[in-house]
């Protein structure tokens, strides 16, 4: 080890400089370790884009580079912050502020991801799972109460975008811009990409009853789209990232 | 051999010492520059210089210049969508090409334990890049982090001038360790941890992405860097820096050193961030009239610039020879 400390190894100087950078170096050691308590005591639940690994195998393979945030055409995709811990710079969504509505179809964030930490194995919207629908708050629901929709399903000032197919095949617009008139509300089945994934139950065998009831199926694949949709205060449905379907 | 050994070791933390023995040319013209007419020369020669001497910032400009190009075409390529280099430091795809910075995907394939394809490709290319373009000048070329510490360098000297601040020097075999215990966290904890907090990644999302909380971690390292430690992050810590050392030791591009032109005032060690690599500046440490300057130099040209007397130049090897 001499040749790292020099003839005046022995001198206080030397010395100090030695206790100087053991003492600052544990300290950076110790710093990039914090990033450890968010992921443990996950501190955040994730919604991540299409594709995405088993939480741990997706922070390690994820290079935190954003590729998959310049594809996306409906920008859903942010990088998370230091508050994640190790998932600073990771990819996720906020399906109620921006969802997944597969507007690229050939889910173009799993093929701009360099190391495949979003899977390069889908090839179909209809495989992804990301996690899974809940009607969570159903108390919300305008269809359980058997009432309509008019206006905008977010309000006039809600930013969020979304492919209308039947309006413009290749371009999303605002959701402020697509005014509704339904005379029972079903727009989260109505916007939902994956087809039969969420379906209006009627509520009793009455014909007369129009309340129905959303009911999440098999198909989900967790995009978020009737997470957004969904024009109650408090959504009427959430996606519970990484559920997997139980019969 | 021996030479890339040392340059290795003293890169990893050795301190550079006396060579034991000299070439028949360094043992020569080392006796001719102890003489006391050579030693009364240089005095006059360096007190000459003071007065003569205007400062030149050729390199350093065009250094400022690549630093902003380069991560503008990354914020540009996005926000103006123009879609040349996408992506941050960290991986990107230049103009379709996978590109991935050799520490990151080092970290990923450690903590994922896969071979990645995608990985092993833009690896290769920055790999190849860096070969030619000579390791370290990454450093000195690209990183956003180097441009502001470079800035805040310049503060904490003109502090440390008026003596309101002192520099407090770290061994540099921190980074050594530091790059095991790097290396051995993504392993075992099967985390990128050095992500977490990488400047260099920090900076480059910031720049393309919008504001982040971890901005105040490179503020804070700015802020060591200004009161306590000059250069802490990139001379002690970086591993990113050792990473593209190893591959600059093997670099056609380097800066060269001719011990003919040289006074050996030393102008160049105060300037540089990586002071070890220009030893033999000082007499009787070069044991060879003319030396390749080691593989921790980032060839960021301010000795060159600074140099009175020409004795240290850009080379590149094999081109002399072919032209």
């Amino acid at each position: 080890m001499s040749m790292f400390f020099g003839k005046s190894s022995v001198d206080s100087d030397e010395r100090r400089r030695f206790l100087r950078s053991a003492l600052l170096g544990s300290a950076i050691a110790a710093a990039s370790l914090l990033g450890f308590l968010p992921v443990v005591k996950r501190w955040s639940k994730r919604l991540r884009p299409p594709g995405a690994l088993v939480e741990h195998e997706f922070l390690a393979a994820c290079i935190k580079c954003g590729q998959c945030v310049q594809v996306c055409p409906v920008k859903a995709i942010h990088l998370a912050d230091a508050t994640d811990g190790y998932g600073l710079g990771v990819p996720f969504i906020e399906a109620r502020v921006q969802a997944c509505d597969f507007s690229c179809d050939a889910l173009q964030c799993t093929l701009a991801c360099p190391t495949g930490a979003l899977s390069h194995s889908l090839s179909t919207k209809e495989q992804v799972r990301m996690g899974l629908a809940r009607v969570s708050n159903p108390d919300s629901c305008l269809a359980r109460q058997g009432k309509g929709f008019k206006g905008p399903a977010r309000g006039a000032d809600f930013p969020g975008i979304h492919r209308y197919a039947e309006i413009d095949r290749w371009k999303a617009i605002p959701l402020a811009d697509h005014p509704y008139d339904l005379e029972s509300c079903d727009l989260c089945v109505r916007e939902c990409p994956i087809k039969g994934a969420i379906v209006m139950k009627p509520m009793s065998d009455d014909v007369s009853d129009r309340r129905r009831t959303p009911q999440v199926t098999a198909d989900c694949t967790g995009c978020g789209m009737c997470a957004m949709i969904c024009p109650a205060e408090d959504s009427v449905i959430t996606i519970e990232p990484r559920a997997v379907w139980r019969a | 051999m021996k030479a890339l050994i040392d340059s290795f070791l003293i890169m990893l933390g050795k301190t550079p010492v006396r060579p034991d023995h000299y070439t028949p040319e360094a043992e020569a013209m080392l006796a001719a520059k102890r003489t006391p007419e050579a030693r009364e020369e240089r005095k006059r020669l360096i007190a000459e210089e003071k007065v003569t001497k205007h400062k030149n910032h050729f390199w350093r400009n065009w250094r400022w210049v690549s630093i902003i190009t380069v991560n503008l075409l990354f914020v540009l390529s996005y926000r103006m969508d123009i879609q040349v280099v996408e992506g941050a430091l960290t991986g990107s795809r230049f103009v379709g090409f996978h590109m991935a910075d050799l520490n990151s995907a080092l970290q990923v394939m450690l903590a994922y334990k896969h071979v990645l394809i995608n990985l092993v490709i833009g690896t290769s290319t920055i790999l190849f890049v860096w070969w030619l373009f000579g390791g370290r000048s990454f450093c000195a070329w690209v990183c956003p982090y180097h441009l502001l510490a470079e800035l805040v360098e310049q503060l904490h000297l003109k502090l440390a001038a008026k003596g309101l601040v002192k520099d407090h020097p770290l061994h540099r075999a921190t980074r050594t360790v530091l790059y095991v215990i790097f290396v051995l966290l993504a392993v075992i904890t099967g985390y990128t941890v050095f992500e977490f907090i990488s400047p260099v990644g920090i900076l480059s999302r910031a720049f393309t992405y919008g504001f982040s909380l971890a901005l105040l971690w490179v503020t804070f390292l700015l802020g060591v860097e200004l009161f306590y430690s000059r250069r802490f992050w990139c001379r002690y810590i970086c591993p990113i820096g050792l990473t593209y050392g190893v591959v600059g030791a093997f670099s056609p591009v380097r800066v060269t050193y001719d011990m003919e032109k040289c006074l050996h005032e030393g102008e160049c060690r105060k300037v540089c961030m990586v002071p070890h690599v220009l030893s033999m500046t000082r007499i009787g440490y070069a044991q060879d009239v003319h030396m390749d300057i080691g593989a921790d130099c980032t060839r960021c040209g301010m000795c060159i610039e600074v140099c009175p007397s020409k004795a240290l130049k850009f080379e590149i090897k094999g081109l002399s020879k072919l032209l």
